[in-house]
């Protein structure tokens, strides 16, 4: 592949001609904001928040989706540049709940990180907020509407495993939404609570429930673990406080690493101290289970016990 | 100190002397106003009226130069009403019917005379002092900047040991240190006729033990202290200087002087952190890193070692002092192998006994050690001479009064003294870089009694010219009534009118410490 | 001793121990706002209520003494209503601002809304609109975070001692404030920050100019360089910057720092630092490799030490460094320089 030479903020870097912006950006150490950019997803420049100005160029163009060019000029925090950050963060905080007190997702809130960058604040407001849906149904995942930007990412990751793709979007302009199957709840769909959407998730629209209530994350001690369920060895993160292991969340789904639920439970039990009680779905109902059900170990077991009480005899 | 911080909570009466404690250690003067609203005695002498004094059971504004004579004058009386520690006395200390004779002529009116304060506030400083079953005294600069400085430290010694207030809690004899690490760089070998740990270097014993251990030919002649070296260095003997971390070119006396020995030089390094007014006079400036970039451990006032701690990596390609000074040793040819400053502690322990039992890992589970902490299974000590006084008995050595070396008269009829503000840390070579400090504290100023700023119509804020013997400098002036009216006061963190333009270099004779505290000058307001 | 019963189970504590010491020494966590050890109990904020069997009503457990045969309930139904209706009051006249709030992540308040489930004030009305005091160079005061717990009072008269700060009107105006309310700058105030340091909520704040998350940085244990006395204190490192100082509740200088310690950090990041070694060239200094500046030190010191013997050596070490390198300093100067010239500014 040809390399090109393009100058970011005043600093030159050379990188492949297939690099996007935002790619090149980072290798500097540059941060350009982006909320529905993710390096594993295709790019659809539906955010924006990730515009940049461009010599030469009237508007300002997305990184995201703008491959570098030789000799590129690009300056990404100019004073238009931060204007439209604003106005669309500001847009954004205009229909989100300020919930930022209790919310599971502060710490780790892109849409918080982003607000705090560019002093963007909740403003009291009449117009409309978005609906207060929210699906309760499922054991594992809290999804809430109202705290939902749109960003697509959870669509994008689910619809990457052929045989799920549950998630989609519904709906147009204000009333767009987030859905599971042609608007089915976690129980009543298909989904298998892999924990792809939550992960991938920059708000606190998809949050890992059995985490809820246990600890902010910026007082969890976090250790990441490998799975060891299958030879994907997909990669979780054990959090813990004062000593106390407490729950278990999936990592970025990568290349060749799926996340499913059996993992997230098996590591769960090898790792927490008290782990919550596993849930199976049963038909279109979530069912509390035994641990031995859950990740599927009953014949296993039955095994081990058979010969073991041979070897007695 | 002899004693630690926390015991001021716990004492009965705090003598303090030539220490404007809650500017320059903030933390024991709060302690101090802690164990003031618990009832404790306060007595406070010091030229100007600080914070302290404010809170004072007796306050005395004596003049600069004259603290021999105030505890001379104390000693008197509490010998005449018979409140010395007879027993103490008698079981602990050697040479007493000397020091009765000597202060025997400081009559509290004799000494309100030389002092310049108030014969009754003399005797009720005394009484206190004497009455309480522990006192404490702290003294800084005011006591030892002096060319009687050694004088005045024995002189305070002697109070203390008179009343029995050594080897006890909450008493004592306590020099607040200065600076972050003075009394570990005075602890590790810093001075010139010392190996760590006070072991002198004309012992041949001690010299014997650090050849061994050194594997070098080691010298038996004391060497030079900081003022000798720049006269050797103007005299053309001293060639080559090696500066780390400091910045004589604003902290040193008479500093016309210190440039002409800096200049005269073959060669000079300054390994600092900043760029100071002494590194412009240097053939190489070394980049060093700062406190938060390196490993280590400081020997606080109360002979505490704690941990200093790398919390980020060093600014561009400044490297850790250590670091510097290994890799110079093995360029030199000496073999220095430490892979972390631990390693050069392992090394200072097994050479200095009172860090004999110091390690880190011991330093990670508490909150520092007390030295001397001769063992790994010692504790450290909370104060000093507990078991009897180390030298076997304390010896009071009596001191008469002695003017200055230099005293006002006609040409120069102010005495300047000089100092340390809240906001500012010694030559301002980190506090002038911190926004908020120099917006707190931003010029050099001249505290004038309001008084005499009248008689020469000197207004707040006037620019007015300062001169002594050696320089002259010009700032604005700070009218204030804290402050007696033929004394001046100048505090010497800034470059810019530096007070040690005008500082005089006369030193103690035993101690050589110059006398900072004491210069005379010529006042004019400039029109 | 005596004997109390917490929770149902029985425990030994010493007979003049409250409630709140004799729970926290077995490990039993009650939440407090205006509850600091080192500080005469105060009893304000109401957080701590806890249950004494036989009393009419819940007592604050930060002064009430345990007494011998004393049943004592932390967290039945009854208490943890009691403190949500406390965290209620205090976050209906709360600003809602934990989006951008430099307090969030280390916010008091925020702890418990989290812990006790409450999303947000349920009490409609009036909220505070008070003047922020932004005099003081080092911190600011907005009064409409304050919770009145008094913690920066009490530390500024308790242990500070200077006093500097009050309470001033009455109810629901209440504020802390500085006498005749002529702003900080212009009070007695030292800026020692000891009050910013115990500020539960983000009430009082340090001013930086490096914009941080509380949740992005670590803290990193060290001794202040400063003077002498050694206080132990946390920096606050985000990256490779220190954005904070925090002092040591569990060193000798007991949560205590001065203006220099709390916040005179802001040398170690400061764009003046030497980053390069220099050598004066023609009288101008310019930029060196280390290899360079080693290589002429170490010829000049050979050209020397032959040309007039190591006596005609002079070295200043340093009272501002470690231990570690004053014995290094000497070292070198003694055993491979071979003078004993070696002195620092003890004396200065």
């Amino acid at each position: 592949m040809k390399n090109v030479t393009l100058t970011i903020d005043g600093q030159k870097v050379t990188v492949p001609e297939n690099y996007s912006i935002i790619q090149a950006a980072k290798e500097l150490g540059i941060d350009i904001p982006a909320l529905c950019y993710d390096p594993n997803l295709e790019v659809v420049g539906a955010c924006r928040l990730c515009l940049v100005e461009i010599e030469g160029s009237r508007k300002l163009e997305t990184s995201c989706s703008t491959k570098v060019r030789e000799g590129m000029v690009v300056n990404t925090e100019t004073e238009k540049v931060v204007k439209a950050r604003k106005d669309i963060l500001q847009l954004l905080l205009d229909s989100h709940p300020n919930d930022c007190l209790t919310c599971q997702k502060a710490g780790e809130c892109l849409l918080q990180a982003y607000a705090y960058r560019y002093d963007v604040k909740f403003r009291e407001h009449d117009g409309a907020m978005r609906p207060k849906l929210i699906d309760t149904s499922s054991p594992y995942i809290l999804k809430d509407d109202s705290k939902c930007i749109l960003c697509g990412k959870c669509v994008r990751t689910c619809s990457q495993v052929d045989d799920r793709q549950v998630l989609s979007f519904a709906g147009r302009g204000y009333d767009t939404r987030i859905v599971l199957d042609l608007d089915k709840t976690f129980e009543t769909s298909k989904c298998v609570s892999c924990n792809r959407c939550v992960v991938v998730c920059p708000v606190g629209a998809l949050v890992d429930k059995r985490l809820m209530g246990k600890t902010r994350i910026w007082d969890a001690e976090v250790k990441t673990v490998d799975c060891k369920v299958c030879a994907y060895g997909c990669e979780f993160e054990v959090l813990s406080k004062k000593g106390k292991k407490l729950a278990v969340r999936a990592k970025a789904p990568s290349n060749g690493r799926p996340l499913c639920l059996k993992g997230r439970l098996t590591t769960e039990l090898m790792h927490l101290d008290n782990p919550d009680k596993p849930y199976r779905k049963i038909g279109n109902k979530f069912v509390e289970s035994s641990w031995t059900k859950a990740i599927s170990i009953a014949d296993i077991i039955e095994k081990i016990n058979k010969l073991e009480n041979n070897e007695e005899k | 100190m002899t004693n630690s911080i926390e015991e001021i909570l716990n004492t009965d009466a705090m003598f303090v002397i030539g220490s404007n404690t809650t500017e320059n250690h903030p933390i024991i003067g709060a302690t101090m106003k802690r164990a003031k609203k618990k009832g404790a005695k306060l007595i406070v002498a010091d030229p100007r009226r600080i914070e302290l004094a404010e809170y004072a059971d007796v306050y005395l504004q004596l003049k600069p130069g004259t603290n021999i004579a105030l505890l001379n004058g104390m000693m008197h009386v509490i010998i005449e009403k018979g409140l010395q520690d007879k027993e103490f006395i008698e079981k602990n200390t050697e040479n007493y019917e000397e020091l009765a004779k000597l202060v025997k002529e400081y009559t509290p009116e004799r000494v309100a005379e030389i002092c310049g304060v108030n014969a009754e506030d003399i005797v009720k400083a005394a009484t206190i002092y004497g009455e309480a079953k522990k006192a404490g005294i702290y003294y800084t600069m005011g006591v030892t900047q002096h060319t009687t400085g050694t004088n005045g430290v024995m002189s305070v010694s002697n109070l203390a040991l008179l009343c029995g207030n050594v080897g006890k809690e909450s008493a004592g004899v306590n020099p607040l240190r200065g600076q972050n690490n003075v009394q570990g760089a005075c602890d590790m070998g810093g001075l010139p006729a010392d190996y760590p740990g006070y072991q002198k270097v004309f012992n041949e014993e001690a010299a014997e033990k650090f050849e061994k251990a050194w594997n070098a030919k080691l010298s038996r002649k004391p060497g030079l202290t900081v003022s000798e070296m720049l006269n050797e260095a103007e005299n053309g003997n001293i060639r080559f200087m090696y500066i780390m971390g400091e910045n004589p070119m604003v902290s040193d006396p008479d500093i016309n002087h210190v440039r002409k020995a800096l200049n005269n030089l073959d060669f000079l390094v300054v390994q600092d952190i900043f760029f100071t007014e002494t590194c412009e006079l240097a053939d190489v400036v070394l980049p060093a890193a700062s406190f938060a970039e390196k490993d280590g451990t400081f020997t606080n006032t109360e002979r505490r070692v704690q941990r200093v701690r790398k919390a980020i990596e060093p600014a561009g390609e400044a490297k850790a002092d250590w670091k510097i000074l290994v890799d110079l040793m093995n360029l030199l040819g000496y073999k220095a192998r430490y892979s972390d400053p631990s390693k050069i502690m392992d090394e200072i322990a097994s050479l200095t006994p009172s860090y004999g039992g110091i390690d880190y890992k011991r330093l990670e589970d508490r909150m520092g050690i007390q030295w001397p902490c001769p063992s790994k299974d010692h504790p450290g000590t909370k104060y000093l001479h507990k078991n009897g006084i180390t030298r076997g008995k304390g010896l009071f050595m009596p001191a008469e009064q002695v003017d200055s070396a230099e005293m006002p008269d006609k040409k120069y009829p102010y005495a300047l003294t000089t100092g340390r503000i809240l906001y500012h840390y010694h030559t301002r070579t980190m506090t002038g870089r911190v926004e908020g400090l120099n917006k707190k504290a931003s010029n050099n100023y001249v505290e004038i009694n309001e008084v005499t700023a009248k008689k020469l119509g000197i207004k707040d804020g006037d620019i007015v010219r300062l001169t002594s013997r050696r320089g002259v400098v010009e700032v604005a002036a700070r009218i204030t009534d804290i402050i007696g009216e033929e004394v001046l006061f100048m505090p010497f963190h800034f470059a810019e009118g530096a007070a040690n333009y005008l500082t005089n270099t006369a030193l103690d004779p035993i101690a050589k410490i110059p006398e900072l505290k004491v210069a005379a000058v010529k006042l004019e307001k400039i029109s | 001793m005596v004997q109390v019963t917490i929770n149902g189970i029985k425990y030994e504590v010493e007979k003049d121990k409250t409630i709140l010491q004799a729970c926290r020494e077995v490990g039993i966590e009650i939440p407090t706002l205006c509850h600091d050890e080192r500080l005469a109990p105060y009893g304000a904020c109401r957080m701590c209520l806890v249950e004494v069997e036989g009393g009419k009503n819940l007592v604050t457990s930060c002064t009430t003494k345990v007494r011998d045969g004393m049943v004592v309930y932390t967290n039945n139904p009854k208490v943890i209503n009691a403190r949500r209706d406390v965290l209620d009051l205090l976050l209906s006249n709360h600003p809602m601002e934990c989006l951008t709030c430099e307090k969030s992540g280390n916010c008091k308040l925020q702890d418990y809304a989290y812990e006790y489930g409450l999303v947000d004030g349920t009490y409609e009305g009036e909220k505070r609109n008070k003047e922020i005091d932004d005099s003081n160079h080092f911190y600011y005061y907005d009064p409409n975070k304050c919770i009145l717990c008094g913690l920066c009072v009490r530390v500024c008269d308790e242990l500070q001692c200077t006093n500097a700060i009050g309470f001033e009107d009455r109810g629901f105006n209440t504020i802390v404030a500085t006498p005749f309310n002529q702003g900080l700058e212009k009070s007695k105030c030292v800026s020692c920050g000891n009050c910013v340091s115990v500020c539960p909520v983000g009430a009082l704040q340090p001013k930086t100019k490096v914009k941080f998350r509380y949740w992005e940085t670590k803290k990193v244990r060290t001794t202040c360089s400063y003077c002498g006395v050694g206080c132990q204190m946390d920096l606050l490192v985000k990256g490779n910057q220190v954005v904070g100082v925090e002092p040591a509740f569990d060193g000798f200088n007991n949560g205590l720092l001065c203006v220099k310690g709390k916040f005179g950090y802001k040398f170690i990041n400061h764009p003046d630092r030497l980053k390069k070694p220099l050598i004066k060239k023609d009288g101008e200094f310019v930029e060196a490799t280390w290899e360079e500046a080693y290589r002429l030190i170490v010829s000049k010191i050979k050209e020397t030490k032959e040309n007039y013997g190591a006596e005609a050596f002079g070295g200043l070490t340093s009272a501002r460094c470690t231990n570690e390198e004053n014995y290094l300093f000497q070292k070198l100067f003694r055993a491979v320089i071979g003078t004993n010239n070696v002195d620092h500014c003890a004396r200065l």
